[in-house]
């Protein structure tokens, strides 16, 4: 594609996407559900979230070094 | 006025109780407009734009720690905003069409047929996110390459290529629809 057909296929885009108003505004006040969203999920519990399957990974993991102590040193090996 | 922007942003960074929550407040305030309307450049959903504006604020909020005052705040939430919107993008389906009643700027050529402008717009849908958004920014918002490289955290030359890839793209695309650009 040379300069000319890049020139070209950007006019063809402007056409067939058009630009966004530069007044565009939302059609709401957006603080009331930014609050709502804090107040369901303060900041400092949501960094120390885990999920189901984390637990379950922890737990197979704990449940197998019992099963077979001689495995830790393996298991440290590839960590 | 400046000592006062400055307090602000000193006052979110440190996130202390009882100054922390109105600083962020403020910035909400002052920035969400040119938030959302950064956002609604990239997604082109009104309403989508208005919960990634929430998700960004949500962001900057959690992030507050990482912030750096002397680069400003304007671009750092720009940043965020940017691959909130990203996210969202690569969410979607690739037939999804853009809506068409967002507040936009008339380009109308009478050259250019509906049928042309409407495959374009087609295709232009099914573009890979990452060139999608650069070619959304530069091309049809004529955001300065700087800016856009800016936002998307990539070098200007790198912001030029995935132009440049998404134009060949949109034009491979049109052809095999038997389209001649």
């Amino acid at each position: 594609m040379n300069a000319h057909d890049e020139d070209r296929m950007k006019e063809l885009l402007r056409q067939a996407v058009s630009r966004v108003d530069d007044d565009a505004k939302a059609g709401r006040d957006l603080w009331p559900a930014m609050r709502k969203r804090m107040e369901a999920r303060p900041a400092g519990l949501a960094q120390f979230h885990f999920s189901w399957f984390d637990w379950a990974l922890a737990a197979g993991l704990v449940a197998f070094v019992g099963f077979l102590p001689s495995s830790i040193p393996v298991i440290l090996y590839y960590l | 006025m400046q000592n006062d922007v400055s307090k602000v942003l000193d006052e979110f960074r440190e996130g202390r109780a009882g100054t922390f929550e109105a600083a962020f407040e403020t910035l909400f305030h002052q920035h969400q407009r040119a938030v959302y309307g950064w956002i609604l450049r990239i997604v082109r959903n009104p309403a989508a734009a208005e919960d990634l504006t929430i998700e960004t604020f949500w962001r900057i909020y959690k992030a507050h720690a990482r912030f750096e005052p002397a680069r400003g705040f304007e671009g750092w939430a720009r940043r965020i905003a940017t691959h909130a919107a990203l996210d969202w993008l690569r969410a979607l389906r690739p037939e999804d069409e853009l809506p068409p009643d967002i507040p936009s700027v008339s380009t109308g050529n009478p050259a250019i047929t509906a049928e042309i402008r409407r495959m374009t717009g087609l295709a232009f849908g099914r573009l890979p996110p990452k060139l999608r958004i650069a070619a959304t920014l530069a091309v049809v918002e004529e955001q300065p390459y700087k800016d856009v490289a800016a936002a998307l955290g990539i070098s200007v030359g790198a912001v030029k290529l995935r132009v440049f890839r998404a134009l060949r793209l949109l034009r491979k695309d049109l052809e095999r629809e038997g389209m001649k650009p």
